[in-house]
Parts: structure tokens; sequence; C-alpha cells
């Protein structure tokens, strides 16, 4: 799309209020718990208290004795033979021989009542054999580590590999070493991050109904009701459309609701209690066991940097592990790592490793964290020691458009020159620091995505028009879709309806993940409208006798063209939309495809801590993001995403882990001590929008979800290291190792 | 096991329920009396969610009983409104764009409301304090903070 | 689950002396319901307190002291400024247990039988010098808040027995208190350690003081040679040094997900300094 048409907005870029808000200030919104159904059961899961052992017998008949116990499901209650991710799905969601981490489904039951759900399956006897355990990813890829499952890895593995690697990557271009060999300084670090778990507040629900003939349904609190329908149907063997789900509201996903994890249980449930609906609502400790954390990583990285700030040569090798199953986003991470980056000589080199912790699911930019904390970390040592400012060495080197990405493909518009430009400029970067503070500075990048899209727009009898997606609302997508309809039909903000709706009102559509809904979602509802409009211009023109194409659309309604098209007065949508059934019947547009035209987005976030060199205490005082976000159809909902990822960047940073038990058990399944940020541990958290528009998208959008999270993790890291002189390679950046680094520099 | 009658009071109207002892309050108004307003985000009273007023006082629901509530007053969040009419909170959170999510929003706005009802003029620090059981995992609290202080903002300049 | 509201303590230690089962005592029930909750502890009867009448007061006593009901939350507690004003470290140990929502709870009974090392009102309380009544179905005695714990979660509480009121003494003249938790957050967290000290001054040299420990220690611990090390002095920079050492000397702890051996060792004297010093300014008249 030509720069002109970016022309001044009526609707886009202003701040109202959102749709859903009251329902959301109300209690009135519904969420995953919040729908009961005549007759329901409540069903409760047993799970495995040990990280791997084999299921020798699982006995259900005490449980069974109370009344109003209605049904027990096990492994044996789910077809034979799958394959690849399905067998992994089905896995994952009930153990079959093995329990393979802590918190694994073994059996579920369905009684009347909850609370009886939940005595029942106390009752059921599990007997198990411990096997031997593995939790750290450094651990369990040594060649001796007990084996999460042979056979596991793909064609990628080379031969004599460690038994749990089951994914190998290598990829690169240049020469490093020649590159190694022209620079001033070369360093090499190792990093590691712990697992960080979402920590969305809304545990997962599930309502869940399958009949005996195989037609079933389900109320979800999900980011993607489809892929709950292609995954469930998959791991019970049903008919895809035969199972129809609804989404709810949903409270946070993050990544971590675009899978499954007891939602099969529900409905193999609901099938052997004779097709009662089953509610399942999980417990914060089993959101925590038992669904899909992030990764954990252990990280090597090289670069070569010359006096001027020019990187001469990257490497990068990076071990994750990503629980009992293939998955983990090393991929993503080496790609993401070294993206800001216009590198001639740079090598990847990755290893997805299994280990007896749960099975990962994306969260925020999966992977790009890790990768960044690593290549961000080291690039800020190496610009100390040259005493370059990381800024100047960050704008040396910054990727443009046309440029060719670390791992491959050419950048389009992208905004990253105009991202650290606009950092530079931001009166944060020149307070005055005071004694044990410290400023950090940190580059970030993510993809973004677009992925299959469904939507249908259709024009109400009064002019109004409603629109229907297929992208569960996390953050004000609605409200984003309602300004770009609006726009695009020239009507009101107010007079468009946008509808989260249920898979059987759709085609099909990937989650909201990959930070796509206002991009795909909105491209599409846009293109749907340009249809609608073709079709009342139509209208208008078979009405005044002329042909459609002298017909323009104009502020909501039709006009002629131009003089040669005779002199009409303009036919408000009202007006066509009143008479819709005498002019041809409804009026409506959709539009199905993997839109084209993703827009990467990069970021720059700049913190300000101190650092309490008696207690090791990491304090944020201030922090800012900058990231181009294309355009800003919402800019609240913008600021949101920088302000929301920033928060969940800092707590992974500081406090956040998962922290395991010598038997391989979770130790902190609550929130009192997986420490997710409270309100008194953050300050405001500063933000600048940078409009670099993504000319993939008729209003210029990126997508802005997910870049803000990556940064966080170096840019403390960088700012303690300014503060008080220790350079911390492992997160979390807890007091205690701070505080032990302080004393072991003495 | 047998169940105890219950009669209270919530958002001002006289209810009753029959309650197992073991259920939690939360449990009583969400699954007995269809008041699903309140959420459950942890069940240990770490996160704030299920937030309701127990006879004025600001408690986490998770952490009574059900069968406490008898003879009490009970407010939550499907009682902050007056009918139609927004209370200013609840106007400021929409404006500020201060919930992503929302599920975290009617506790906090409940727990926000006892602030303002003790202390009207409130610094960022002391609503950050008085707020650090909400946990809210989408906004950063950023735009939380600046709703409650722009709500008690305009309620000062009413009640003058 | 039985769940009983008897109207005196005397009835409840008899409900609890002829209970076969699991019994709870339910004060604020902010850890009896997460136990609950989760499955953990599931009581055949669940004895609550709050019906009993006097257990929400909070009253002087004849020798100038104060008696503080066992159903008294943390907000009350802290609603109340007299005894703020006298024993503001008692105070501030208890508001920092948990959320402005816990606090609507918790109280100083629950926190101390709860048996946590890392209780944070109870070093507060071992520093002040604290007692509680115990009511048992033989009558009542009385014990000093340190004889409570007996380990982590549990107490010396005999079956049948329970608190029925904690007992502060009478302040007296030139005296403060105060306590410090190190948590890794702001706020939320359970104390990774806490240290209490009361102080009592003539002119500028303490002539009095009492030291404890949380979360060092299978129980929150008294630490006479920290009370030492600063008694006969203007609290300088040697008695603050040497306070550091003795608390530091005194911490057994343990490495768990909350923290380690080195940092609580390191800590717990960091903590004992800057609480002596706010204790001190207290003593001296200064009121925050």
């Amino acid at each position: 799309m030509a720069k002109d048409e970016f022309r001044e907005f009526k609707l886009v870029g202003t701040r109202p209020d959102r749709p859903d808000g009251l329902d959301k200030v109300t209690g009135r919104a519904r969420y995953g718990a919040d729908i009961s159904a005549p007759g329901m059961l409540w069903g409760a899961v047993v799970r495995s208290p040990h990280a791997h052992a084999r299921i020798v017998s699982i006995d259900p008949s005490k449980a069974l004795a109370l009344d109003g116990v209605k049904a027990v499901v096990t492994r044996a209650d789910f077809p034979e033979g799958l394959t690849g991710e399905d067998w992994n799905l089905q896995e994952n969601t009930i153990a079959g021989e093995r329990a393979l981490y802590d918190g694994h489904a073994v059996a579920a039951v369905a009684a009347t009542s909850k609370l009886l759900a939940e005595e029942a399956a106390r009752l059921i006897a599990v007997e198990y054999e411990v096997l031997p355990h593995v939790i750290d990813v450094d651990d369990a890829i040594k060649p001796d580590a007990p084996v999460i499952r042979a056979g596991a890895a793909d064609a990628s593995v080379p031969e004599g590999m460690p038994p749990n690697v089951v994914r190998y990557m290598d990829f690169g271009r240049g020469d490093v070493e020649a590159g190694f060999a022209e620079a001033d300084l070369v360093m090499e670090r190792s990093y590691k991050t712990e697992a960080t778990h979402q920590g969305y507040i809304e545990p997962h629900a599930c309502l869940g109904q399958l009949g005996a003939d195989g037609k079933g349904e389900m109320w979800v609190c999900t980011q993607g009701q489809w892929y709950i329908r292609k995954m469930c149907t998959a791991v019970l063997g049903l008919d895809a459309s035969q199972l129809r789900v609804t989404p709810s509201e949903i409270g946070g996903g993050f990544g971590g609701k675009t899978t499954i994890f007891m939602e099969p249980l529900s409905l193999a449930l609901s099938r052997k209690a004779g097709g009662k609906p089953v509610k399942i609502v999980m417990s914060r400790s089993e959101v925590l066991r038992a669904t899909g954390p992030t990764a954990s990583a252990s990280m090597d990285v090289k670069i070569g940097l010359k006096k001027d700030g020019t990187i001469t040569a990257a490497r990068a090798e990076f071990r994750m592990q990503g629980g009992a199953f293939p998955g983990a986003p090393v991929d993503m991470a080496l790609y993401c790592c070294f993206a800001p980056y216009n590198l001639t000589n740079v090598a990847h080199v990755g290893y997805d490793v299994l280990a007896n912790r749960p099975k990962c699911a994306a969260y925020r930019a999966p992977g790009s964290p890790m990768g960044a904390f690593a290549v961000e970390s080291l690039l800020d040592e190496m610009c100390r020691a040259l005493k370059i400012d990381p800024l100047q060495m960050r704008l040396k080197n910054a990727v443009k458009e046309g440029d060719k990405s670390s791992y491959g493909p050419r950048f389009g518009s992208i905004g990253l020159i105009e991202t650290l430009e606009a950092t530079q400029a931001h009166p944060n970067l020149s307070i005055k620091l005071g004694p044990n503070q410290g400023r950090g500075i940190a580059a970030g990048y993510w993809f973004n995505h677009n992925g299959e899209t469904s939507v249908s727009l259709a024009i109400s009898e009064d002019g109004t028009a409603q629109v229907s997606v297929g992208t569960p609302d996390i953050g004000g997508s609605r409200a984003s879709i309602a300004l770009m309809t609006a726009e695009t039909l020239g009507i009101g903000y107010e007079d468009v309806r946008v509808n989260v709706v249920e898979t059987g009102a759709l085609g099909v559509n990937e989650p909201t993940h990959g930070s796509r809904a206002t991009f795909a979602s909105g491209k599409a509802a846009v293109i749907a409208a340009g249809h609608a409009i073709k079709e009342m211009c139509r209208r208008a023109a078979t009405e005044w006798g002329i042909e459609p194409e002298a017909v323009e659309w104009v502020n909501g309604a039709a006009q002629p063209a131009g003089p040669n098209a005779g002199k009409h007065p303009p036919m408000t949508i009202a007006e066509i939309a009143g008479k819709m059934g005498q002019t041809g019947g409804p009026i409506s547009g959709h539009h199905e495809s993997v839109p084209e035209g993703v827009g990467a987005s990069f970021g720059c976030h700049v913190v300000d801590v101190e650092v309490d060199p008696e207690t090791g205490r990491t304090t944020i005082l201030r922090y800012l993001v900058v990231q181009d976000a294309g355009r800003a159809i919402h800019p609240a909902y913008v600021e949101g995403q920088y302000q929301g990822g920033a928060a969940q960047g800092i707590g992974w940073a500081l406090n956040e882990a998962y922290i395991y038990d010598d038997k391989g058990r979770l130790a902190n399944p609550v929130f009192l001590d997986y420490r997710i940020p409270v309100a008194s541990d953050l300050p405001m958290i500063d933000t600048v929008i940078v409009e670099v528009p993504n000319p993939g998208h008729p209003y210029g959008v990126r997508g802005v979800g997910e870049t803000g999270i990556t940064p966080p993790l170096p840019a403390i890291a960088n700012a303690i290291e300014d503060a008080v002189g220790v350079r911390m390679a492992h997160l979390p950046m807890s007091p205690a190792t701070v505080l032990a680094a302080l004393k072991a520099r003495g | 096991m047998s169940k105890i009658h219950v009669t209270t009071v919530v958002n001002g109207d006289a209810v009753e329920f029959l309650a197992d002892p073991r259920e939690t309050l939360l449990d009583c108004l969400r699954d007995r009396l269809g008041l699903t307003g309140s959420k459950e985000g942890c069940g240990t009273g770490d996160c704030g969610a299920c937030s309701v007023r127990l006879d004025g006082t600001l408690v986490c629901s998770c952490l009574v009983l059900g069968v406490e509530a008898e003879g009490k007053q009970i407010e939550t969040i499907e009682g902050m409104a007056d009918g139609a009419t927004l209370h200013p909170l609840q106007r400021k959170f929409i404006e500020h764009a201060a919930l992503q999510c929302g599920f975290c929003t009617p506790g906090i706005l409940v727990a926000a409301k006892a602030l303002l009802e003790r202390n009207p003029d409130p610094t960022e620090e002391e609503v950050r304090f008085w707020l650090a059981g909400n946990l809210c995992r989408c906004t950063g609290y950023d735009k939380i903070i600046r709703a409650v202080l722009d709500a008690a903002a305009e309620m000062r300049q009413e009640a003058a | 689950m039985r769940y009983h509201t008897p109207s005196t303590f005397r009835d409840a230690a008899q409900i609890a002396a002829g209970a076969s089962g699991v019994t709870r005592f339910l004060a604020g029930g902010t850890d009896v319901l997460v136990q609950l909750r989760a499955g953990a502890v599931i009581p055949d009867d669940l004895i609550d307190l709050k019906k009993i009448a006097g257990v929400y007061d909070i009253a002087r006593t004849g020798d100038g002291g104060w008696r503080i009901g066992i159903a008294v939350p943390g907000i009350a507690l802290g609603a109340h400024e007299a005894l703020r004003a006298e024993w503001p470290g008692v105070v501030e140990g208890m508001e920092l247990v948990g959320s402005t929502q816990v606090q609507g709870r918790a109280t100083l009974t629950g926190n101390l039988c709860n048996g946590s090392p890392a209780a944070d009102s109870v070093p507060g309380l071992v520093a002040a010098g604290a007692s509680v009544e115990v009511t048992g179905p033989d009558g009542q005695r009385t014990v000093a808040v340190q004889d409570i714990p007996s380990g982590p979660g549990k107490t010396s509480l005999k079956p049948g027995e329970l608190i029925s009121a904690i007992l502060l003494p009478a302040r007296g003249d030139h005296a403060g208190d105060a306590y410090l938790r190190f948590i890794p957050r702001s706020e939320m967290d359970i104390a990774v350690v806490g240290c209490a000290v009361s102080l009592r001054l003539d002119g500028d040299t303490v002539t009095e003081a009492r030291v404890a420990l949380g979360a060092v220690a299978p129980v929150v611990k008294l630490v006479p040679a920290a009370a030492q090390a600063i008694v006969g002095t203007a609290l300088d920079d040697a008695a603050l040094d040497k306070l550091a050492a003795a608390a530091s000397a005194a911490c057994a702890p343990i490495d768990d997900k909350r923290g380690t051996i080195a940092f609580r060792t390191e800590v717990a004297g960091v903590l004992a300094k800057r609480a002596a010093k706010i204790a001190y300014s207290r003593a001296k008249g200064d009121r925050a």
C-alpha cells in the first residue's frame, strides 16, 4: 500500500472505551469457570506425585463406591495408535505406561459435586514404581542421563547424540572464525535461565459434553477454540466438525492457553457418564505443576567486536529443555537472538532436550527472551570493556529494510533504527543516577505471525455492523477490530459490534497468538468490510441506474464518483441497509486467508535499578519501553501490551523460577512462592510508541504483544552491572544470587 | 457430610443457602448464589481475585468459610454499581484501559473501593501497597494505579 | 467435617479434648483454609472461636500491659493507636503478614499457632516479652510466647489446649521496638529472615534489650548474645557490628526455595542492625 494512503484517520489512533469494558468492571463477563449446565458433574484429576515413575496399577474401586461418583477415566479410555504431536498431546493429557513429571495426569473422576470429585480423586489408588529422573537441562543432555523416551528424536538429530536430544539445528552464514579474527575483542560467555510460567490469573477451566454419538460441545477458556477442537478430537479419535467449542472470556493466556490440558478429560468423563456435562477447573497448583511453562535454557554465546562498535562475527549455542516432550523453542530463540544486528558471519547451534518436567507451551515471544538475555548481556559487557556507548553500538549494527536477517530471510519495512533513535531522545536517559544505582539498555525482537484467519461481517438492517472473529479478545482486540471496521465503513465506533464466536460459526482460525489478532483478524475484517462496501455501492448504483464503478464510498455513504455519474445525494449505509430485503437480500462480507504482509516488531528498553549492597535486593526505579507498533490502532491497549510485557520480563529477571526439590517435585506451585511482580514492586512504566507503518496491513499494524517481554531480562542484568559491578549470568537475579556475587567479588 | 443452613445479606439482599462446612465463601457465592463476579485465581489468599467485603472488612472470600457468612453483610463486585450508574472506579478503569483480560478486575475494584473509603487521597505508593495482594499479570499495574488515583481525585471533587 | 461454634474457651477446649480425629481451631482461618483447600489437612472437627465473647477486644490490663483477643485481625491491630504507639514493632510484624485482604482475617494467635519459624508476628512478640493465656480442659496457664512453637508446624500446646489471649507487658518509658524482615518482593512473601529488637534507654545508653530472629532456625529464636552486644552502648558502630555478628552467629537456617543458609545468616545481621536503629530512635521518642 502506498504511503499516501496513510491519511488522517477519524477513529484509528483514538482511545474509546472498550466494548467489553462494562461487562468486565461489573463482574458480568463470563470466564471459563463461570458457566454451569443442567445435570452438570464436576471433574477432578489424579496427578503423579513423582517426577518419573512406571504406573504399575490404577484401582478406582474405592472412588467408584462413593455415592455420586459417575465415571473414572484412565489412558485405557483413549484410542491407541496416535503418532507425532497427536500422541504427545494424548500422552500429556493422561499418562500411559509412565508418569513423566510431577503433576502428570494419571486418571480423572466425575462426581455430582466438586468436593465429592476431589474426595474421589484422593481414593483412586495408583501404584508407582519410581524411576530415576532428570530436571536440569545440562544434566538432561548428558550421555548417561535417565532416558525420558527412547526413539523420540527426529531426523535432525545426528547419530551419537545423547539420548534426550530430540531435535538438533545448526545454521548460519559467512565465516565466523574469520570474523572473530577481525575483531578487536572476542568474548565468550555462558548463561542460564530457569523455566517460568505465563502466570495468567485465571486457572484453566472447561465444561465439556460428549455423547455416545460422537457429538460434543465445550465451553472453555482458551486463546484458540479451533485448536481446542482439533487437539481434543485428535486425542479422542473424533471427527473435528462434531465438536463445537465456544470460547469463554479469557483471564490471560500469554501463549499458555493455545493448547490442551484437561479438556479431553472432561469430554472422556462426559461420554463415560452418559453424556452429562463435566466441568473441570484447575487449582493454581495444578496450573503451575501441569500446564505449559516455558523452557529453561543453557546458552553459550561468542561475539567479536571492533573498537568502532562493528560486530564482526557472532555464534550462539543454545540447549533448552521443554519438558518430557519435544518442542522447546530453541529454534525461535536462535532466530531472534541476533535479529537486531546486520551480521556477515553468524552461526547458530541448538539442542531440544527432554527432561522430567511438564510439556512446555508458548510463552510470549517463545524463546526470544532467553536468547536476548545471553546476547544482549554479552554485548553490554563488551561495550563496557571497549568503552563504547551501548546504544550507539546497536545503532551502528542495526538492521534496516532490505537487510538479510541473521536467520536468513530479508527484512521488509522495519523500525529498529527509529526505535533506537526514539530511545536516545528520551528524557529518562539523561536522569542522573545515585550510588548503587545503574542503567541498563537492551534491544529485543519478535517476528509476529499471520496464521489461518476467517472473519465474517454483516450489515444489520439499521446500518450498524457486526463482525464475527475467531480470535479471543485477551487485551482489547475487540476494540481495535471495531475501530478499523468502523473507519473502513465510515460509521461510528459504537455502530460496530465485534463478536468472538464459536467454532460452528466460522471457518478455521488459529488462536490469538503470535501477536496476530489485531493484524490478521483486523486485516480480514477490513477486507470483509470492503466486500460489503462494494455490494452497497452496487445497490446504490442499481437504484440510481448507473454503473457500480461510478459509485464511491465516502463517510459511510455511497455517492456518485464524479460529475459524469449524475447528480444523486449520498445514500447512507442506514438507507441502503434499511431496504436490503428489497434490493437483493442480506449484505455481508467475509474473508478467509493466511494474511500476507506480517510486519516484525523491534523494541528497546531502558531500566534504572538500585541494588541494596547489604541484601542484594534490586529495586526497579524507572522503566522505559520503546517499540515499533507499525500503527497503534488503540494506543492505550498498545501501551498496555508494552507495560505488561515489561512487567513479565521483570518478574522473570528478578524472582520467577520453577524450583524443584531433589525428588523432582515442583517446590513452589503456589503464588506465594512463584513470585510474580506485585503492584508495589513496580514503578510506572513509561512507553514510547514508534510508528513505522507496516505496508502489509491496511492500517499499518505490526502486532505488539510479544516483543516487550524480550529486552527486560538483559536490560536488568546490564543495569545491575552498571549499579554494583557484578555480571549476573543466571536468572533469576534474586537477592541471594546478587548478594553471593557481591560477596564473591569482595 | 451434612450441610448447614446459612442466612446472610449479599449486596443488600437477604439470601440463604446450604453450605458444606468445607466450602469457602467464594464457593458459596459462585456455586450456590450464582454470583460469579468474584474469581478464584489461587485459593490461597495470594491473588486477591476473590476480594469481597465481610461486614465492611476487605477479605479474600477463598479464606472465609461459607458457614462463617451467617448473619454477616457481604459486598461483592455485583453490588458495586448503583443500578445502571457505575462507581467512579469502574468508570475510570474503562477510561484508563486499566484492564486487559479483566479477570483480576473485580477483585481490584472491590479492594480499591475499600481503600478510597478509608483514605480518599492516597499516594501512588499507598495505592500500590494496598493493592499488593491483587495480582494482575496483564497490565504491569501502571494503568490500574492511574485509574485508582484519578477516581480518587474525582470522588474528592464530588465530595467537596 | 464437623463445624463447631463454642461460646466459651472452656467449651472449645472440651470439644477438642473429646475429639478423636484431626482437630483445628479457626481464628482468622488464613492458614487453616489454605490447608483445607489444598487437601493437606482436612479436619474432622473444626472449632470456630470467633463466637466467643471478647475475642475481638484489645484491652488494657491492670499492670499497664495489653490483652489482645485471639480473633483480632491485623487490620484492627494496626488501627489501634495506643497499642501501636507503645508496641510499634509488634504491630508492624503482624501487618506484614499477607495482603490487605489477609490482614482482614489473619491474627497474632493464628500466626503463632501455625508454628512457622518464618511467622512475621512472632519475633516482635518474643522481643516484647509477650506471653499467652492458654485454656485447656483443666483450666488456664500462662506461657511465654517463645515457648509455644516447638518446631516447624508444631506447638507445645497439649491436646485440648488452645490460646485464649495474647498478653503484652507494660511498655514503660524510654523504650522502643521494631521488626524488619527480608523478602524478595516488596510484599506478599514469607520472610526469608526476620528480626525484632526491643530495647530501653537511659539517656543515650541501652539498658535493656531483647533480640529475636525468625526464619533462621526451626523456631523463632530469642538471641541473648545479640541483646548483650548492645546493652550498655549508645548503639555506636562497634556495637552494631557486634550485634550483627551475634545475630548471624545465632543462625542455624536451612537452604530452601526461599533462601540459602549463607544469605539468611548474612542478612540476619543486616536486619538486626537496621531494626536496632529504628527501635533506638523510637525509644528516643521518634514516632515513625
